[in-house]
């Protein structure tokens, strides 16, 4: 299928919009298909089990899937005792955006990623913002075939510096994320992943090898939180942070600070130490805002004092970029240098005002500020 | 507003709710028990094959004589319907044909909706797909009084439903346009959560079913049947065991599988539920296979749905009564 660039812009922004707003709804989804028909591709990372029972080996869920049904996902499904994924060159959402939104602030900053994601996702977290899309299932939201080739080709006409997996969960796309992050190198645009980090060792490593990037949402570090707000485990993530710094490949976090849940002092104090412990001070972590979503509709706004405290902690760790997301205008969304505390990028909410970052140094000190720049 | 005025508006409002009432409590057992009705078709003795429609016919007339202590057939479908106009059946079509719910017999309960309810006006079989119903052998129609399609051609509802562990779209034909519900099941074991009967089989009236089988489906299963939709919406489980299985399923195993024959009828959601596990343990150990709790998979939901809690039917054995029609 082949779109000129007005008609693809005219369908990614409807399709991005369902990243928002979109509702499951199979008439819209006809059109778009050719066919009327999701394409099937085989799944990577599963195993036969005996009567035609598959176990995924994906995520640490490793979900034993009888025939005709589908891992917690809902997107890999064993039919006749092979796994396939439904959500191969499906996204439900494409948009272009600056990669300040993912949050990345040390790769790239001012350039544009452009964004996919498809239905389905490993967690279900409570807060969830794009639950429309990520607890749902490909055959129920509207979908748009775009095969990996035209990801890449798509994104460099987009002039976007990188592709980037976002919105929903790239785990669980992860066939999908490789391929296109492959095509995409071959036309010089980078791939970054925006996930919560729950995948099993291989398909990590794997999906490492052709990624410049990754965000981590590191949603607590506490398992009971892991466990009751988001149908996960911590241990999982924790073991993906250390496989992912192990590999160089540039790294940040994000913890969104949902309030009374995770924002205590003293889990903020264990994750901090944690965080330079284990990945060093120069990993930056996002103390985002939370805002009422999804299931937590009844909680409030984070306050900017309980992020500012966390602020104050990881600071007090010796972390040496850390940032406040969701409230924009506040000082600490700049990047400051280590060396002399000058503000090397200025911000403005997703906007950079200013770059001060010569060859990967401080413009004043020389210092070396870690990322990639250029 | 003067009171004659909201005494007026008031009655007008609950008007609706009650034309759409419907006969659960009639068909109830005796006072602090569940009664579950089980009638077999002992000429059935193939695994896999479809029943006959109108040994099926037959049998489901009887259970709903008994279940109701009605005098004819169209008595009991009152008492059981009363005045709902739309009614939706959900079969379980997951493992296509040999262990699904039949044509023939879904065929046969409409044939008999229709004759005792002129006032009835249509009948919705609904899956969670159409591809599902045609794998079980269903036709889909989108026309007429008797309809049968997916929950991809109607629809989710916009709004999330969220309450205990579910958070979740339901089927619009559900939510918005059955006022009543008869829940088809069959019978047989599940690879994940133990077994798969009737209050799982409301699973195909969500749009992310593959989110509750964590634990075993415990709580979701109980939490999902106990949402108001589905709740004060079924009104009958009526469960095909022409062939049961009790290994190897959710998809059709012949040789986890029997040729039970059975028909199983109850108001108790819970009950007829409870009935089916212990059916299935019992041949499980005749044929020398470990319980379910010992491989890890006892449906513990059903015991959760029966709980204090969740208040949906008894899944105590000792409070029901099980019925069997010669």
């Amino acid at each position: 299928m082949i779109f000129s660039r007005r008609d693809f812009f005219c369908q990614g922004l409807c399709l991005a919009s369902l990243a928002v707003a979109g509702r499951p709804g199979k008439g819209r989804a006809a059109a778009l298909w050719p066919g009327d028909k999701i394409p099937l591709r085989e799944a990577l990372n599963w195993e036969s089990l005996p009567g035609q029972r598959v176990q995924c080996k994906l995520c640490p869920k490793e979900c034993k899937v009888d025939d005709l049904e589908r891992g917690y996902c809902g997107v890999r499904e064993n039919m006749g005792g092979k796994y396939y994924t439904h959500v191969y060159a499906a996204p439900c959402a494409v948009h272009t955006d600056p990669i300040e939104k993912k949050p990345l602030f040390h790769f790239l900053p001012g350039t544009n990623a452009f964004s996919i994601a498809t239905a389905g996702c490993n967690m279900d977290c409570a807060f969830c913002q794009n639950w429309e899309i990520s607890q749902t299932r490909p055959e129920q939201v509207q979908a748009f075939y775009m095969p990996p080739n035209e990801v890449a080709a798509l994104a460099r006409r987009a002039k976007a510096a990188s592709i980037a997996y976002t919105y929903s969960e790239p785990v669980v796309f992860q066939e999908y994320v490789y391929d296109s992050a492959v095509a995409g190198r071959q036309l010089g645009v980078h791939s970054v992943m925006v996930s919560n980090g729950y995948i099993l060792e291989k398909p990590l490593r794997d999906l490492c090898g052709v990624l410049d990037a990754i965000k981590i949402d590191l949603k607590s570090f506490r398992e009971k939180y892991y466990k009751e707000v988001c149908a996960a485990e911590l241990k999982p993530v924790l073991e993906s942070l250390e496989i992912i710094r192990s590999t160089g490949l540039w790294l940040e976090i994000v913890y969104l600070m949902v309030p009374t849940l995770n924002d205590s002092a003293g889990e903020i104090e264990d994750l901090c130490a944690w965080v330079v412990d284990k990945l060093g001070p120069e990993v930056p972590v996002h103390f985002t805002r939370f805002h009422p979503m999804y299931r937590l509709n009844h909680l409030p706004q984070t306050p900017v004092s309980l992020l500012e405290r966390a602020l104050k902690i990881a600071r007090g760790h010796g972390m040496k970029y850390v940032y406040l997301g969701n409230v924009t205008g506040h000082e600490s969304e700049s990047t400051r240098c280590p060396g002399c505390n000058e503000i090397v990028v200025r911000r403005a909410g997703y906007t950079i005002l200013e770059n001060k970052i010569k060859q990967g140094k401080c413009f004043s000190c020389g210092h070396t500020i870690a990322g990639v720049w250029s | 507003m003067r009171r004659r005025n909201f005494v007026k508006s008031g009655l007008l409002l609950f008007a609706p709710a009650a034309t759409v009432r419907t006969g659960k409590a009639a068909t109830a057992g005796k006072s602090g028990s569940s009664r579950v009705l089980l009638a077999r078709d002992s000429s059935y003795t193939k695994i896999g094959a479809a029943p006959d429609e109108k040994a099926a016919g037959e049998m489901l007339g009887r259970l709903i004589r008994e279940l109701t202590g009605a005098l004819d057939l169209a008595g009991g479908w009152r008492k059981i319907l009363g005045s709902c106009r739309t009614v939706g059946l959900k079969p379980n079509c997951l493992a296509g044909a040999g262990v699904s719910s039949s044509p023939a017999f879904v065929h046969a309960l409409c044939r008999q909706l229709i004759d005792s309810l002129p006032s009835l006006n249509k009948i919705i079989i609904w899956e969670r797909s159409d591809s599902d119903l045609r794998r079980a052998g269903f036709e889909i129609v989108t026309s007429g009084k008797v309809l049968c399609f997916g929950n991809d051609r109607s629809g989710f509802t916009r709004d999330l439903v969220l309450e205990n562990s579910i958070g979740s779209l339901f089927s619009r034909t559900v939510a918005e346009t059955c006022d009543a519900l008869i829940n088809l099941p069959v019978f047989k074991d599940h690879g994940i959560v133990g077994v798969s009967v009737g209050l799982k089989n409301y699973y195909g009236a969500v749009n992310n079913p593959n989110k509750y089988h964590l634990n075993r489906g415990d709580p979701y299963v109980a939490d999902l049947n106990a949402i108001k939709l589905i709740r004060d919406k079924n009104v009958l489980t009526l469960c095909e065991g022409c062939t049961a299985q009790y290994e190897g399923g959710p998809p059709f195993k012949p040789q986890g599988s029997w040729p039970a024959g059975l028909l199983l009828a109850s108001t108790d959601p819970v009950a007829l539920d409870r009935v089916a596990w212990r059916m299935i343990e019992q041949k499980r150990k005749e044929k020398g296979l470990p319980t379910l709790a010992e491989v890890g998979r006892e449906p513990s939901y059903i015991l959760t749905a029966g709980d204090s809690a969740h208040k949906l039917g008894l899944a105590d054995l000792t409070r029901i009564e099980e019925v069997r029609l010669g």
